[in-house]
């Protein structure tokens, strides 16, 4: 067996630090796959390939996080990208209580500065 | 469940432990052992019968070596199945398995939990995952709320509606001694509470509290020789659909629908032939999507079913007749509550919030963030 030299997720943040949200395909199931793995969860195979995402979805759930003294609240959503995965993120540029399911979205890359890393979030499509 | 067979275990004894805020410097293992010795007498067996030992918390990752040892016993079958909240439901079927196969002939199933001594956060450390870890959600709280986001918006559930959840929860704890909570609970007073995770306030979520308990289970021939009529396991069904929210493919649909199907059917039973139902309610949406999944209304009815008193005392249908997560006790896996509970419903032994004439129960247990799904039903001697 071949051993692998970089982990999924080393190569998700490495499409993330050149501005691109990754994804995986499975050509056996013809799927997306997210979150990124080693296995494909539709086939068992190891066959996945790399993809990158045009950045368009929809908000698929959305809350709003009111920490307990901690700072002001924020949004948590589940986006549908429009290749058929789905991931966590939130949406930014507007209140956190205005974000709607069904509302289109684009994503654009947070840096959290210090040594954290990058991660997708997604801001209204229409004013990206 | 494929390979078991209707009736072959029984409920003999169940036990809750010390509850609510228990002394300072318990250990879960003290209340796993405090609930076994409590089960033990209601049933009149002795420690030396045990030979099946189940167990469960998130404080003791070795929790079957913790208790063996605590306990001075030696288990020919130890299964320390975790889950969630729904392992102690995945252990009766794993118990019914062992007692048919006599891998073991007396199976304990214990439960301990101080997370409100020494707080949540200790009680049950969070995993870090890269793809949801950095978006900071509340959880387990966020992941259902995103669930309870997308039933409003498919099915115009309302927040209303979902208060309804804990205000029946309430009323009934108002009929059980030993429920955490002690004060009425209005709509109006759950929608101004504290805001956690739009859309629900604290009083949508459920208690943390300290707890365990135990139960007893035997073969079928052994039950019918003890003090208490035994309380037989007709059904047991399960699903696993993910681990983590942003992979659980439908939030409206939870695994219950299958685990319910499986459990219905290995008792023959359906949802009109249930007379009292336990459903695990971290969260109130959780009782809407558990109603739906189980057939008790249909999917996108939840909400409207709740709402008029229907679920609570007086109602048409029993459901969480202890006060449940939201108002009884909730020590972070409170999935065995509901099986101590739903046994002493079919014992006719609830006193002001018994349910006449019961002689089958639902109990459903929930884990992780809608992750785990686990169900069992229940029935006395008149429905073997």
């Amino acid at each position: 067996m071949e051993r692998l030299a970089e982990s999924p997720l080393a190569v998700y943040q490495a499409h993330l630090e050149r501005g691109e949200l990754a994804y995986q395909w499975s050509p056996e199931a013809q799927k997306a796959v997210f979150f990124p793995r080693v296995v494909c969860p539709f086939t068992g195979s190891d066959r996945l390939e790399w993809r990158v995402s045009a950045g368009l979805g929809t908000v698929y759930a959305t809350t709003v996080v009111h920490p307990a003294g901690e700072g002001p609240p924020y949004n948590v959503a589940l986006i549908d990208c429009d290749e058929g995965f789905r991931l966590m993120s939130r949406v930014e540029d507007l209140p956190p209580e205005a974000v709607r399911i069904g509302m289109r979205v684009r994503f654009r890359v947070h840096h959290p500065g210090g040594d954290e890393p990058l991660y997708p979030v997604f801001v209204p499509a229409e004013a990206a | 469940m494929e390979g078991l067979e209707r009736g072959s275990a029984a409920i003999v004894g169940v036990a809750e432990s010390d509850l609510g805020a228990v002394a300072s410097e318990m250990s879960p293992i003290d209340l796993m052992a405090q609930g076994v010795h409590r089960a033990l007498a209601d049933c009149g067996l002795r420690l030396r019968d045990v030979d099946g030992l189940l167990c469960a918390t998130a404080q003791s990752r070795t929790s079957g070596l913790a208790l063996a040892e605590y306990l001075g016993i030696s288990p020919a079958y130890v299964d320390t199945t975790i889950l969630g909240g729904s392992s102690f439901m995945f252990h009766v079927a794993h118990a019914q398995a062992a007692l048919a196969l006599g891998l073991c002939k007396v199976a304990v199933i214990a439960y301990g939990s101080t997370q409100r001594t020494i707080g949540r956060r200790h009680a049950s450390v969070r995993e870090y995952n890269p793809y949801e870890t950095p978006f900071r959600p509340f959880l387990p709280s966020t992941a259902y709320a995103l669930a309870a986001s997308r039933h409003m918006h498919q099915y115009g559930t309302t927040r209303e509606q979902l208060a309804a959840v804990a205000v029946a929860a309430r009323e009934w704890a108002l009929l059980n001694p030993v429920a955490w909570e002690k004060k009425p609970l209005t709509i109006a007073e759950v929608l101004s509470a504290r805001m956690i995770s739009y859309p629900f306030t604290v009083r949508d979520c459920c208690l943390v509290t300290d707890g365990g308990g135990a139960v007893i289970m035997t073969t079928q021939e052994r039950g019918r020789s003890l003090q208490k009529a035994p309380v037989y396991v007709l059904g047991c069904g399960q699903a696993i659909t993910h681990a983590n929210i942003s992979s659980m493919p439908d939030l409206t649909v939870t695994g219950g629908l299958r685990s319910g199907r499986a459990a219905y059917a290995m008792a023959g039973l359906g949802p009109k032939d249930i007379d009292v139902v336990e459903l695990y309610d971290a969260f109130t949406i959780n009782t809407i999507l558990f109603l739906e999944d189980f057939g008790f209304c249909p999917k996108g009815e939840g909400g409207r079913f709740v709402a008029d008193g229907r679920i609570a005392p007086g109602g048409s249908l029993p459901v969480n007749t202890n006060g449940g997560g939201l108002s009884y006790c909730h020590p972070g896996m409170y999935g065995l509550f509901l099986l101590i509970e739903a046994t002493r419903q079919l014992r006719h032994e609830c006193g002001a919030r018994q349910v006449a004439d019961c002689a089958t129960a639902i109990a459903h247990g929930n884990g992780g963030v809608l992750s785990s799904q686990s169900t069992v039903i229940l029935g006395t001697q008149a429905v073997l």
